[in-house]
């Protein structure tokens, strides 16, 4: 109980003294996040749009398989993307492995099957209703897409939410594409392992504190951009 | 306008649609009516082109219409559609009668003024900014009729518009319909299992009944000479009676129902069964005592009531004579007429009001 109080009263010491070290972990873990869940959210909405929009076959199926991958542990995309990456991998010329990029391609690739399926999800929620009223209005199938991506927007916004806490609060491909690197690799999980691993619970107590400001702040801001576009 | 040739539209084994023909005119309100289920949203949508026949042309404007999506867009652009549940975007009123333009291209200026004009028509300027999802039932549909407007389309189609709105609401939506289609000669193809409203709104009707068109004509022909017996049971004719016509003087026949002898107007030769149709509102009542009233009514059916039911202002009553008979009569002459269940009465049933047709079973 103690190290709960004292990771507390720790984490709010680094925070108004703005520790340096602190600063940069905290920075790499939300800029690492974010672009994947930029990423991620860029391909996967237009993409859950296009399937869900077309019938073809094996449609149940591709739905089935996405929301399998859902649950796929991080430490098996952390293996495949560390495949892709390494020297000898089909990327390893771009030089990916040990670097925040290699970091944000494996988060990306984490977190796509969860938005990618609750993109459809959510555009499943639309009544045909209103999809057959688009349509109806002379829409062309961008159009139609786009307007029901519209419609959909607040819980397209969920998913990516959802993506943006499975990316930041991950493990496994932030440790094995990364490599906790200190300075250039280390996050706030990784550095949460590591303080435990070394016992310094407090501080790790700490780090977990602010990784959830972090998320409430992000969560937050996202809702607010979101309320802001409607009309 | 619109031609249907030969379509049918089957989803998975049933069919829905079988093999429908129909000739929609310019400027014309061409109703369809026909009870739930019979394939009128069906036929609506393929009109639409939301849905593809399964065999069968539809022809717009004389040009079959294709298979291809850009060519089926250009069509379905010179369309406006009107579903039965009112269905907006969460947006505002403005946006929602915005998006047809907003497909089309049209430049933002031009937007502006052409949705307050949509807006105007159908009476809610004051709500443009309101939000759409906020509005009654029959404000969204009111906007769904501005959406479907303002794109000036040649043909509007409405799949049972007022079926989910209370009557303030359905009447201002069949004002509506009239206003565009007399002022602004917009075709308009409307479905509805109302056959009254069908009756308010129709130049012309087609019936459909289990997917099929059992009969295409004025409201006259529909609700006075209904082509068959589930058509008429339809339109609200509740006696049907079988019969054989004795006599035929030039046109002036004499039918034998079993009960009573009739007298009717019908060319059909004597010897022949034939069925009679009644409408409810052509029957009168008076009360029996001593001898029949002098009239001109040429038939009289001496009987007893054997139900009465409230029917808005009316009442529906049956009288047994041997065979039910259905009459309408308004409440207030069922009260000063002191008329209850058991009541000896006389219906009377002028001859011209009974619509004869050969029984072809």
């Amino acid at each position: 109980m103690s190290e709960i109080i004292e990771g507390f009263l720790q984490a709010v010491n680094m925070i108004v003294t703005l520790n340096p070290d602190l600063l940069q972990i905290a920075a790499l873990s939300l800029y690492i996040s974010l672009c994947a869940t930029l990423i991620a959210a860029v391909i996967t909405i237009p993409l859950g749009g296009l399937i869900h929009f077309r019938e073809f076959r094996g449609k149940q199926a591709l739905i089935t398989l996405i929301e399998t991958l859902y649950s796929v542990p991080t430490v098996i995309v952390g293996l495949l993307v560390y495949f892709l990456i390494s020297k000898s991998g089909p990327l390893g010329f771009l030089g990916l492995l040990y670097s925040p990029e290699g970091m944000i391609l494996g988060q990306a690739v984490l977190i796509f099957p969860i938005i990618l399926g609750l993109v459809i999800s959510a555009l499943s929620g639309i009544s045909l209703n209103i999809r057959d009223t688009i349509v109806s209005l002379g829409a062309t199938e961008f159009q139609g897409i786009f307007e029901i991506i519209r419609e959909a927007r607040f819980a397209i916004l969920s998913g990516v939410i959802l993506g943006f806490g499975r990316a930041i609060s991950e493990v496994g491909v932030a440790m094995m594409i990364g490599g906790n690197i200190r300075g250039e690799t280390r996050v706030l999980t990784t550095a949460i392992a590591l303080g435990t691993g070394m016992g310094e619970f407090s501080l790790a107590m700490a780090l977990g504190i602010i990784l959830l400001a972090i998320s409430m702040m992000v969560v937050f801001l996202m809702k607010f951009i979101a309320r802001r576009y409607q009309p | 306008m619109i031609g249907i040739e030969a379509v049918t539209k089957k989803f998975g084994d049933s069919e829905i649609l079988k093999k429908i023909d129909l000739d929609i005119q310019k400027g014309e309100i061409f109703t369809l009516i026909g009870p739930s289920g019979s394939g009128k949203t069906t036929l609506i949508r393929l009109i639409n082109l939301l849905d593809t026949p399964t065999t069968g042309k539809i022809i717009f404007d004389g040009t079959e219409t294709s298979a291809q999506e850009k060519a089926r867009l250009s069509v379905r652009r010179r369309m406006g559609m009107v579903f039965q549940k009112p269905a907006v975007l969460n947006t505002t009123v403005a946006e929602n009668v915005a998006f047809g333009l907003k497909f089309r291209g049209v430049e933002k200026s031009q937007i502006e003024k052409r949705v307050q004009a949509a807006l105007g028509l159908v009476g809610l300027n004051d709500f443009s900014l309101r939000r759409a999802i906020t509005l009654s039932g029959g404000e969204m549909q009111r906007v769904s009729l501005a959406r479907a407007m303002v794109t000036e389309p040649d043909v509007l189609l409405l799949d049972e518009p007022t079926a989910n709105l209370d009557p303030v609401s359905s009447e201002i939506i069949e004002d509506l319909i009239l206003h565009i289609n007399r002022e602004l000669h917009t075709t308009v193809i409307l479905s509805t299992h109302d056959m009254l409203q069908g009756q308010r709104l129709a130049d012309r009707i087609g019936v459909i009944m289990d997917g099929r068109i059992v009969q295409v004509g004025t409201t006259n022909d529909i609700f006075y000479h209904p082509a068959g017996k589930d058509i008429a049971r339809f339109v609200g004719i509740e006696t049907i009676l079988n019969g054989i016509v004795t006599t035929n003087d030039g046109g002036h026949a004499t039918i034998d129902s079993g009960n009573a002898i009739f007298e009717a107007i019908t060319t059909i030769p004597p010897g022949q069964r034939v069925m009679m149709y009644i409408r409810p509102e052509e029957v009168t009542i008076a009360i029996r005592d001593g001898d029949l009233p002098k009239t001109s009514v040429r038939n009289q059916l001496t009987g007893t009531i054997i139900k009465m039911v409230p029917f808005g202002p009316f009442v529906r009553i049956t009288i047994d004579f041997g065979s039910p008979l259905t009459a309408l009569v308004t409440r207030r002459s069922a009260d000063e007429l002191g008329l209850a269940v058991g009541t000896a009465v006389i219906a009377g049933v002028k001859a011209t009001a009974i619509h004869v047709l050969p029984d072809t079973r």
